[in-house]
């Protein structure tokens, strides 16, 4: 057997060269700047932030969702801020602001000397030009998903084209003089004022609108083009960071502002880089690969923390729920409502499916929300209970068809699969036949819940910014399809409680508008949760923000 | 040789025209459709029927099949609805990442399996040739998920060799003429890039190269075993021809022939994406590029990148016929 000795040592040869080839490739790795290394100072320091995945565009009038607003938010300033760490209204582009009466005029006085990042200044002539140009638009820009916040703020636009929009709020914008900013309201409106801080508000420069045509669409039907740069290679606006350069999938660069009107970012240079899941983000935390991250994984938490990251809680400014769609007979039942908001064992849900800090949720809104007061019908979990009242509904043995999404996890719902599972059991022993539907949270989810097909859903709401009808208005102030009923009652409360200029009366107005809700079970809200970040030890001052306003500017590495 | 390539070459033709056909019905039959999932949480009819009209997708299917098989012979595959820009432009950017990784992928697998399969069928019945089979066997049902962890885990977190993710150091200052980032490293001359393109290859490349490899160990083991019984090497031993002659002319030489299938099989398949390990190393290729476009139902990218696989598919096959003709004359013969 000698001469199998040759090809044993050649073998070993060849495995030994590739080892060698990695191991070298693997130097190369080694001389990586580690990302904690990069924070040498308070100047000329690069933060490296793990998201979860790229921005849709860097417009702030054409995003709704968390990853954009969290870019833009560095990038533009809105009128009136968000306090930090909190949900109320604080000064932002306007040093201070009026509102009238009748809550129909809003007059703001803007800071002065504050500059675009393309040199212009800010003036209220330039304000004005933002509003009018939301309230301009058309097409395409006028749907649901692009002009989100305008549509839900503001319902409608100059030349509505389409007949779910509504008469728009917007009354006009006048610039009183440079620095004075008054904005009109078609109808009495108290919510503006806080919907106004949404990054979707952002002030940006109408002679960078205008050069990289934000708003221009062209190309044929079969392929529209944006052929306006300004939402993915040309943001401008007042904040303390600029653009600097997008890679989808891989990095997009915000660069130290050094002209900012306020106090300057202390880190030069930020790098956003998408990472999908939240192990691979946790992961690359621990290897030193990125500074911080946010949505943390709370399975996550305890090997963050033992590695010496730092993890920050966002305080809960969301809600899970089950809905009901009466769209159905069953669900028109108000006794089988109570009976289900009776057998499901919520206190459970939250302890075994949800991480530190969640809590149960009574009321269709967080409960560190003004106008919250617990003088409302609540459910406990009791099973007689909730068996009498299937006997009282003159229901023979119930079925309800109970659909969960796959594919997604919220802070409100970190695994709907397992709230399923437990809420099941729930019915099941109070006496429901369930029957599962599952289905992929985007677009079929979403579709279906949203058409009203599903009699049980798992859902939710991050609120956007700090009023109650951000929550309650949003759900129950008029008709939708999802929740398929109409309580004149209810939604003449909410109606009011919007256009009420007068904070104590508002306030009623909720309270009143919670217990009729409560009263009348559109669905059973169960779960208010925080949700975490994380970030290496050397990252200081940064404040999460309950409504994901993060002011990354305040950030500095040691 | 030149009759055979320009023949499989015009094989193209038909079975890429089918393969339009089929595709294109094939994305529309998804459900819901790139009017509902970019309109997301917020589809209302009125909101998707205008999409729709302005996409074009409120025509009959054939009318846009046409415009865009017209419309590729251009060279236009279209715009991605998702990103708004131009699918050959997301192709450029997102293929040189998955050949990169699918380069390291195989090289790993060749250059460690045949060898080890050799040895393993060399040192037939010996604990060499269990170990090869129980770890090939090993690699075949680790889940490519969870080995990407353990080997970040180990390599990245631990020992602090490797990089977790991407494929180029966020903080490092690199031009990218080509869009192959090791290649960039060389042409520019800046070798801390190149070397920092290569370590960002090895963890992925080693977690996708682990089922070809454990495939080519159990191929080259079993076909060198079924070729050192042929007569011929008998023969070759009786006439006292040198060890080694026999070992790389006929022994291996004729064993490579269904490795070298296989082979091209494997980097067919890691050339239409690797969408596990891309996404758990956040390597911005072309498979986790295809699977976002599945979720937003970007027809234009999913039409492009599919048929663009199918090419690339039927290149590799070509080539690995080519490489038949060399490895084994008879081939070209018939």
């Amino acid at each position: 057997m000698r001469r199998d000795g040759m090809p044993l040592r050649r073998t070993a040869a060849v495995v030994a060269g590739l080892a060698l080839a990695i191991s070298a490739a693997a130097c190369g790795g080694g001389d990586d700047p580690e990302p904690g290394a990069t924070g040498t100072g308070a100047e000329g320091s690069t933060l490296i932030f793990a998201s979860s995945a790229d921005p849709a565009i860097l417009d702030p009038a054409f995003h709704s969702d968390g990853e954009s607003s969290r870019v833009t938010n560095q990038i533009f300033e809105t009128l009136v801020a968000t306090e930090e760490g909190g949900t109320g209204v604080a000064p932002g582009l306007a040093e201070s602001w009026e509102v009238s009466e009748d809550a129909t005029t809003y007059t703001f006085k803007l800071r002065q000397g504050v500059k675009f990042h393309d040199g212009e200044a800010l003036d209220a002539a330039a304000v004005c030009a933002n509003f009018d140009r939301w309230y301009n638009f058309t097409g395409l820009a006028q749907s649901d998903s692009v002009s989100y916040y305008w549509v839900t703020v503001f319902r409608g636009f100059a030349k509505n084209e389409s007949d779910t929009l509504g008469k728009s709020l917007y009354g006009g914008c006048t610039a009183k003089d440079a620095g004075t900013v008054e904005l009109k309201l078609t109808e009495p409106s108290a919510v503006v004022l806080s919907a106004l801080t949404l990054s979707s508000f952002g002030i940006a420069s109408p002679k960078a609108l205008k050069d990289y045509k934000a708003d221009e669409v062209s190309g044929t039907a079969e392929s529209p083009q944006f052929t306006g740069t300004f939402g993915t290679e040309h943001p401008v606006g007042t904040g303390p960071f600029k653009f600097g350069g997008w890679t989808r999938g891989d990095r997009l660069e915000l660069v130290r502002n050094d002209d900012y009107w306020g106090e300057k970012a202390k880190l030069s240079k930020i790098i956003f880089r998408p990472i999908e899941k939240a192990a691979d983000r946790a992961q690359a935390l621990r290897a030193g690969s990125v500074h911080a991250f946010d949505y943390a994984d709370p399975a996550d938490l305890e090997s963050l923390k033992s590695s010496g990251a730092q993890v920050l809680e966002r305080a809960p400014f969301n809600m899970g729920y089950l809905g009901f769609s009466q769209k159905t007979e069953i669900m028109k039942n108000q006794k089988i409502r109570q009976a289900i908001a009776h057998a499901i064992n919520r206190e459970n849900v939250v302890k075994t499916k949800y991480g530190a800090g969640a809590k149960v949720a009574n009321a269709f809104m967080p409960d560190s929300l003004w106008s919250y007061t617990e003088d409302f019908t609540t459910y406990d979990y009791n099973v007689d209970k909730a068996k009498q009242l299937i006997a009282e509904s003159g229901v023979p043995s119930p079925t309800l068809e109970f659909c969960y999404p796959s594919g997604v996890s919220r802070a409100y719902m970190v695994d709907p699969a397992g709230n399923f599972q437990l809420m099941k059991a729930d019915l099941e022993a109070a006496g429901f036949k369930v029957t599962p539907k599952t289905s992929p949270w985007s677009p079929d989810y979403l579709n279906t819940t949203q058409a009203g097909d599903c009699p049980l859903f798992l859902l939710g709401w991050n609120g956007d910014f700090g009023d109650p009808d951000n929550f309650l208005g949003t759900f129950f102030q008029s008709f939708s399809s999802q929740w398929s009923f109409r309580n004149e009652e209810i939604f003449k409360a909410l109606g009011d409680a919007e256009k009420e200029p007068d904070q104590a009366k508002r306030e009623a107005l909720y309270k009143q508008a919670n217990a009729l809700i409560a009263d009348f079970v559109p669905g059973v809200p169960y779960a208010q949760s925080p949700s975490f970040s994380a970030a290496a030890k050397n990252v200081q001052g940064w404040v999460p923000s309950p409504v994901l306003n993060d002011k990354l500017a305040s950030i500095s590495l040691n | 040789m030149l009759g055979f390539v320009a023949r499989r070459l015009a094989l193209l033709v038909p079975i890429l025209l089918g393969l339009s056909v089929l595709l294109f019905l094939w994305v529309r039959a998804l459900p819901g459709g790139p009017a509902e999932a970019l309109l997301g949480e917020r589809a209302t009819p009125e909101a998707v029927a205008r999409v729709k009209k302005l996409y074009g997708l409120d025509r009959p299917w054939y009318e846009q099949y046409l415009t865009w098989v017209g419309n590729v012979f251009r060279g236009d595959l279209g715009v991605s609805s998702r990103t708004q820009h131009p699918v050959v432009e997301e192709l450029l950017r997102t293929f040189p990442a998955t050949v990169e990784l699918a380069l390291v992928a195989m090289v790993f697998a060749v250059g460690a399996g045949v060898p080890l399969g050799y040895l393993a069928a060399r040192r037939h019945g010996t604990w060499i040739d269990h170990v090869s089979v129980a770890g090939s066997l090993f690699g075949i049902t680790i889940p490519v998920f969870f080995l990407g962890y353990m080997l970040k885990f180990v390599f990245a977190e631990k020992l602090g060799l490797l990089p977790t993710d991407g494929r180029q150091d966020p903080l490092l200052d690199a031009g990218h003429p080509t869009g192959f980032y090791v290649l960039d490293g060389l042409v520019t001359g800046n070798m801390e890039a190149f070397g920092d393109a290569l370590a960002h290859l090895v963890l992925p490349g080693v977690a996708l190269g682990t089922i070809p490899l454990a495939i080519v160990v159990r191929i080259t083991r079993a076909s060198v075993l079924d070729v050192l019984h042929e007569d011929y090497v008998r023969t070759a031993e009786a006439k006292g021809l040198a060890p080694a002659t026999i070992r790389g002319r006929h022994v291996l030489r004729n064993a490579l022939l269904p490795v070298v299938t296989v082979v091209g099989l494997q980097v067919g398949l890691l050339l239409g994406g690797a969408v596990l390990t891309e996404t758990v190393f956040a390597f911005p290729g072309f498979g986790k590029f295809m699977a976002d476009s599945i979720v937003a139902r970007d027809y234009a990218v999913l039409q492009g990148f599919i048929l663009f696989t199918a090419v690339i598919f039927v290149l590799v096959n070509l080539l690995v016929d080519v490489a038949y003709g060399l490895i084994d004359p008879r081939v070209r013969v018939t």
